[in-house]
């Protein structure tokens, strides 16, 4: 982005230009009861020193992730982020937020969105990524619709396995297009594939199961591919990439779409956001995949470069038949998560799954030795579990943070069934000395 | 000038149709695969697809434009050119032969009477230039 000046001379050569004597003059059309007559009720401007000792005040109140062992889950995770992410982002080159325009003179950018694609790919088993879409919620959403334009039909089955802000979201977007969601019940935390099997029929487009799933529990994501294969409805699965380093990718488990949250790839909490859409699929589906998309090809002289293809696909050209809407992508945190898989390798990423999981069985084995608490469903689970919990799990979680620890997500906002369950995320970033604190903690909030 | 056959129909949208008995072929004119430019992908209906007169069938994807595709007639699609699937460029080289798209069976013989003769189409496409 070049900077571009306004001083007072250019501003008087602009109005003199259009002919308006003044900046007000080109504002007397909007009605005066519909503009502020007085300033802005602000306190006055503090001085630079004044100001920054206010604004460290105000963030010392925040209880983050860098201060408190953070065991926060249920859609963003505290994974590590290596310091080489931030240093290489930081660069006046990469530091965009989006797709660049005129995408052909920006190769370097398309080479990190060409990489991040392949790395996608290949995590999630199946054969073309794009470039990323706002966040794993709404890479859910556009999955939906994609699987509408590609079976012309209108059902939508989301099992209730699905994080339920994801939920709404496609409730959202479903609204549109008037497509029918239904959800399919849970038995023990697991999608029943008794109960889908009644709900899925000739009708349904697409079946969303989520692995592992919004209480941490591990699906049977084969046997619901062959419910949806057998009416010829696509399977869409989310998973977290972080995740598929240690699992089956779900490619290899039956899925026609792969979608998620890829905010555990090297992109950190920040509040809950900007996060990184992950968004992978067939080849033969291509063509209706949404968002933008890198490909690899040879200029004149049979160099390699990169362009941004299928084009066709999108907004500007196909004008009100485009796959989508989304003209852009999350380049900033898309690049973070390709720096993170580079760093991280095969190996890394296998490692931060097992430690997750390792951890996470041990905090859960611990946590369940408190009189009173216990696991909520049976079922195996990665690096997330659902306590159920003797006292009000608000009231545990705020007694918890005294001890500097941010004990989990209740769930009584997402479903009153759940209203004493805790949900509890164990990253590879979580200590013994940590885990162990949070049990004696937790034993002393619900004694 | 392009090609127009005579023994031919045509819309306005720059479909030809072929009738053969009770079947039409179907494909996008010789001026319509000038101004596509090259053709790179091409997305038809599967057999057994209903297709209703002046609606979209299709569409027809260049390098530069994506174009829907207007059926001639009403009718069962009963035949499909699979070939465009792996060779789309095979419209630009031969519209009126190889680059067929699909053959319908003719649901209203009617319908074909309100489609443009060789030379009403002809003095379409000279009165766009």
């Amino acid at each position: 982005m070049r900077y571009i000046s306004n001083t007072p001379a250019q501003q008087r050569e602009m109005l003199e230009i259009i002919g308006a004597s003044s900046i007000e003059d080109l504002l007397v059309r909007i009605p005066p009861k519909a503009r502020l007559s007085r300033p802005l009720a602000l306190p006055p401007a503090m001085a630079e020193m004044d100001l920054v000792r206010h604004l460290r005040r105000l963030s010392a109140e925040n209880a983050g992730a860098d201060d408190y062992a953070c065991f926060l889950g249920g859609g963003a995770y505290d994974h590590a982020v290596p310091s080489p992410i931030n240093h290489l982002v930081s660069r006046g080159e990469f530091f965009t937020a989006y797709t660049p325009y005129q995408p052909e003179a920006s190769q370097g950018t398309l080479r990190t969105i060409y990489e991040y694609q392949s790395m996608i790919a290949e995590l999630c088993g199946m054969e073309v990524a794009n470039a990323s879409i706002y966040d794993g919620a709404s890479s859910l959403a556009e999955a939906v619709l994609m699987a509408h334009a590609v079976t012309g039909r209108d059902g939508i089955v989301l099992s209730r396995s699905v994080n339920p802000l994801y939920h709404q979201v496609v409730e959202t977007y479903c609204e549109g297009p008037n497509l029918r969601l239904r959800s399919a019940p849970l038995a023990d935390g697991l999608t029943d594939p008794d109960a889908l099997r009644k709900i899925v029929t000739g009708a349904t487009a697409g079946v969303v199961v989520q692995y592992p799933n919004f209480f941490g529990c591990l699906d049977d994501v084969k046997a619901v591919a062959e419910i949806a294969h057998a009416v010829g409805a696509l399977l869409i699965v989310v998973a977290d990439p972080v995740n598929l380093g240690l699992l089956t990718p779900p490619g290899a488990l039956g899925a026609d779409i792969v979608v998620g949250e890829g905010q555990g790839l090297g992109v950190p909490l920040s509040f809950g956001g900007p996060n990184l859409g992950v968004f992978a699929t067939r080849q033969d589906l291509v063509r209706r995949m949404p968002g933008r998309l890198a490909g690899a090809t040879v200029d004149v002289d049979g160099a390699r470069g990169f362009v941004l293809t299928l084009q066709t696909r999108e907004q500007h050209i196909r004008r009100e038949k485009a796959t989508s809407n989304i003209c852009t992508n999350v380049a900033l945190c898309a690049l973070m998560a390709t720096i993170y898989l580079a760093i991280m390798g095969r190996r890394g990423l296998r490692r931060v799954g097992e430690l997750s999981v390792a951890k996470a069985h041990y905090a859960a084995a611990e946590f369940a030795k408190v009189p009173g608490v216990r696991l909520r469903f049976g079922a195996p689970f990665f690096k997330e579990f659902t306590l159920q919990l003797p006292k009000s799990p608000e009231r545990v979680v705020r007694r918890l943070m005294k001890h500097k620890i941010l004990g989990g997500v209740p769930l009584k906002a997402f479903d009153r069934q759940y209203k004493d369950c805790l949900l509890v995320a164990v990253t590879e970033k979580r200590t013994r000395d940590e885990i162990d604190a949070y049990a004696a903690a937790l034993a002393a909030a619900v004694a | 000038m392009s090609n127009v056959p005579a023994d031919l129909q045509y819309t306005r949208e720059h479909e030809w149709a072929k009738v053969e008995g009770d079947r039409a072929r179907i494909g996008i004119t010789a001026f319509a695969q000038e101004q596509l430019g090259d053709v790179v992908f091409v997305e038809l209906p599967k057999v057994g697809a209903r297709v209703t007169a002046l609606k979209t069938f299709g569409v027809v994807e260049s390098v530069k434009a994506v174009s829907d595709l207007f059926a001639p007639v009403s009718g069962e699609v009963v035949e499909v050119n699979a070939e465009l699937a792996t060779k789309p460029e095979t419209v630009n080289a031969d519209p009126y032969g190889q680059g067929w798209m699909i053959v319908v069976k003719v649901a209203d013989a009617k319908e074909l009477s309100g489609l443009l003769s060789a030379s009403d189409y002809e003095a379409l496409i000279t009165a766009a230039h």
